[in-house]
């Protein structure tokens, strides 16, 4: 005969799990959304009004294949991706990768004090002031180890988003039009038309996203029987994250690009686009919302990185550890902070084109990362039966294969509007 | 001292100095020897990789091995299981550092040469976990190895002896075949294993787990946090998991049963003998939060009228938890608390006092369901080591200890 298990606790458990479960891909997708993310949409919308909406499907599937590949080899190997790339591909690839990780980070970090920057010269703080004390303000957050917590705030802080959704439709956008450049792509082989895609491509399929997402689910501890949770965490995620894209180019497209400005040259024109919801406080509305998106990938972006870099090369990390036992990952951390808040800091440094431009950068790291992904969950020493899908391989082959034909034909045009400019010179 | 980094991939030699091939991959067989380079893999492009036993080597310097005999002796290399693989199971992969008492990640793999008659035989000496490693690989066919020694010669070393060094292999079938000696993890503190077991990732958790006994298990369990306690469990058989937790502290092995789905909860009990299952049962009629859910049920009581020298022996041939062995509760005959004696008083006291003449004047118990808050508020009041709980009619159900309390205080905090 069974005893009988008092029932008592049992409830507790089983709600405390589900919220533990919920999370890591909802978090994920929203710090996708910085500062860089909102620029790179506003400037979609501003520049090409409707015609780049037909993106969101494409990149919604893109977004939720590739975390969920992530996120399926963290639970089913209970490995971050840096350790999984460590251990089948060596120190030296590991280094390299690494090298280049940091560099793409130090980008975004930049963009996210950038993203600092412009908010506070909309509520008329001097950027001098403003980007050294929030840098000073995450350092100090994140090591004093309530991360969690700050976490927890920013999130709530994205509600911001949803006066994007409520700003879009009362500006009473042409939705037919909207509606038809949704399913019809277009495709100009023009440079400032693949800046911005490319960006839109890189902020919302960042490549650290993945190292983030898979580090958060292995940390969480899932076990497989409730992958799929985590699976329906990262759908839901990628699926509000493009949302808000949608959003964010609607809102941009009815009013900015309506209204002839079509390049954003600073924070107050990008504002514009939440007039139809604020009106006189849209500048106040954008500032805030840009500020919290800016804090939350601030404070989650350089620690993130210091911790996938560290595991990659096997040196200590962790903010248990003391500054003696972890000195790398503690540096790292720091200059992180420092060197990107302090780029921005230079003179004349344009707040706009690095916003952008690291979103850019972003996508041509994107390939590569999503390679040795593909690699690894295709391994059925590593992932048995959880090895990817014929579907899902075609998806991120084909991803991969379209982020480097964009890249080169965008590094093309490049190298050809800059041999057109210095040939008009020597003439 | 030469460095497996410096051998993989060097040009093999026969005995006349004729090309072979390139080193591939460097293995032990355990089962002859723990830590003798006992084959050399040697890959020939496109032709079938050959073998080179330990005593088939005559010279190993960083980028080429001589060999002391003909290519036509070698043999054809079919892989073994049994094997054990320097670049693929050691090199980037994770150990567990014994000495320091963490998981690692190996840079490199430090050999000694060692001639014995016609031959020389490398034996691991370290794994180098440092910069010297890390440095070395990434340097490799870029700089020559001379170079890379003298550009090193400034830097720190970190590397770990091969005998303090516990590999990880998650395959159980593997782990048979390659008889890896003894884990010697068994050794550490069960908080440091505890520690080690919380790094690994779970196919690496639960091959270490398989390589402990029961009791070790047991106390680093206790240590280990509370939410992984029980995904521990849950992948055991439910007979090594009752064994596991019978020897656990009965507070401690409550919660983890009430963490256990609830299928698993009941068979686990079932497999438990049946005292031990009885009490965990009661233990889990108490909210995790209350004084009855941190208790154990583990105190040694007596009756009043018993002397100091009876208490002591009964004490002797007891089973009791000497954790939770600092004070003697009194009872009546009923089971209802009448006093405590402090352990202290108890060994200072002589053999034919009455243990009523030795009790503390003022009693401090709490009842089972107190609030956590308050039973933590007494410990901090009356600065106590352990506190008895009581039922509503006052009869002795068990006690908390100070330990429980701190890693409450603690667990608040985080």
């Amino acid at each position: 005969m069974r005893r009988p298990v008092p029932q008592l606790r049992l409830w507790r458990r089983r709600i405390a799990l589900f919220i533990s479960v919920i999370g890591p891909g909802l978090i994920t997708s929203n710090v996708d959304n910085d500062a860089g993310g909102i620029y790179s949409y506003s400037l979609a919308g501003a520049q090409f009004g409707y015609l780049l909406l037909w993106t969101i499907i494409p990149m919604t599937i893109i977004l939720y294949v590739t975390e969920e590949m992530a996120a399926r080899m963290g639970v089913v190997t209970g490995k971050g991706l840096s350790d999984l790339i460590r251990e089948e591909f060596g120190f030296r690839t590991t280094f390299f990768l690494m090298l280049a990780v940091l560099a793409v980070a130090l980008g975004n970090v930049m963009a996210e004090f950038a993203g600092v920057a412009a908010s506070a010269e909309l509520f008329g703080v001097k950027r001098h002031v403003a980007v050294p004390l929030a840098a000073l303000l995450v350092w100090l957050l994140v090591l004093r180890g309530s991360y969690r917590l700050v976490e927890r705030v920013f999130l709530v802080g994205c509600l911001f988003y949803v006066s994007y959704i409520l700003s879009a439709v009362l500006a009473e956008p042409d939705w037919m039009k909207a509606a038809y450049h949704s399913v019809r792509p277009v495709v100009e082989w023009k440079l400032g038309y693949l800046v911005a895609l490319l960006a839109l491509l890189g902020s919302t399929v960042a490549p650290w996203q993945h190292f983030y997402l898979q580090s958060s689910v292995v940390e969480k501890r899932i076990p497989r029987e409730r992958y799929w949770e985590t699976r329906a965490d990262v759908l839901v995620g990628s699926i509000t994250c493009m949302a808000v894209v949608f959003c964010i180019i609607v809102a941009c497209a009815a009013t900015l690009n309506k209204a002839g400005i079509t390049h954003i040259q600073n924070a107050a024109d990008a504002a514009h686009a939440l007039r139809p919801l604020a009106g006189e406080y849209a500048s106040a509305l954008f500032a805030f919302g840009l500020l919290n998106a800016s804090l939350f990938a601030a404070s989650i972006l350089p620690l993130s990185t210091a911790y996938v870099i560290c595991e990659g090369i096997g040196v200590e990390a962790g903010l248990d550890k003391s500054f003696r036992e972890a000195p790398i990952f503690y540096w790292l951390y720091t200059a992180l902070l420092a060197v990107g808040a302090g780029l921005i800091l230079l003179p004349h440094t344009p707040l706009v084109r690095i916003l952008v431009l690291s979103q850019v950068v972003n996508s041509f790291l994107l390939p590569v990362v999503l390679v040795f992904m593909l690699i690894l969950v295709n391994r059925t020493d590593l992932m048995g039966e959880w090895r990817n899908t014929t579907p899902r391989n075609i998806i991120a082959w084909g991803t991969v294969l379209l982020v480097i034909v964009l890249t080169f034909a965008l590094l093309y045009l490049g190298v050809e509007a800059l041999g057109v400019v210095g040939g008009q010179g020597s003439r | 001292m030469i460095h497996v980094t410096e051998l993989l991939d060097a040009s093999v030699y026969d005995a006349q100095g004729n090309y072979v091939g390139r080193v591939r991959e460097l293995c032990l067989v355990p089962t002859e020897q723990t830590n003798r380079v006992a084959r050399l893999v040697i890959a020939r492009g496109r032709y079938q990789p050959l073998v080179a036993r330990y005593d088939q080597v005559a010279m190993a310097v960083p980028g080429s091995v001589r060999l002391n005999t003909g290519e036509l002796h070698l043999d054809t290399y079919h892989p073994d299981e049994g094997w054990l693989t320097v670049r693929k199971d050691v090199l980037d992969q994770q150990i567990i550092d014994l000495h320091g008492r963490k998981v690692v990640r190996v840079n490199d793999v430090d050999l000694v040469e060692v001639a014995v008659n016609n031959h020389m035989e490398l034996r691991l000496a370290q794994v180098d976990v440092g910069l010297h490693g890390a440095l070395r690989r990434l340097l490799k066919g870029v700089v020559p190895p001379n170079l890379i020694r003298f550009i090193q010669k400034g830097l720190p070393t970190r590397s770990i002896p091969w005998e303090f060094v516990d590999l990880i292999e998650p395959d159980p079938l593997r782990r048979v075949k390659l008889k890896l000696p003894e884990s010697k993890l068994g050794r550490l503190h069960p908080a440091d294993i505890a520690d080690i077991i919380e790094e690994l990732p779970p196919a690496e958790r639960e091959a270490v787990i398989d390589s402990l006994d029961k009791e070790t298990i047991a106390e680093a369990l206790g240590e280990v946090k509370d939410e992984l306690q029980a995904q521990i469990i849950e992948t055991l058989e439910p007979e090594r998991a009752a064994e596991i937790l019978e020897h656990m502290p009965p507070d401690e092995a409550a919660d983890v049963l009430a963490e256990l789905p609830a299928e698993m909860a009941s068979q686990v009990l079932e497999d438990m003998s049946r005292p031990e299952a009885r009490e965990l049962a009661e233990l889990l009629q108490f909210g995790e939060n209350t004084a009855g859910g941190l208790m154990t049920p583990d105190v040694f009581a007596s009756v009043e009228e018993t002397t100091a020298a009876q208490v002591i022996n009964a004490l002797r041939g007891s089973e009791v938890s000497v954790d939770s062995l600092d004070t003697i509760y009194l009872i009546s005959t009923d089971n209802v608390l009448t006093g405590a004696v402090p352990l202290g008083r108890l060994l200072l006291a002589t053999g034919e006092t009455p243990l009523g003449q030795l009790k503390s004047q003022q009693l401090i118990f709490a009842d089972a369901q107190t609030n956590e808050r308050q039973v933590i508020d007494l410990f901090d009041k009356y600065n106590l080591r352990s506190l008895p709980v009581v039922d509503a009619e006052q009869k002795l159900m068990g006690v908390i200890t100070v330990d429980d309390i701190v890693s409450r205080l603690w667990q608040r905090q985080a």
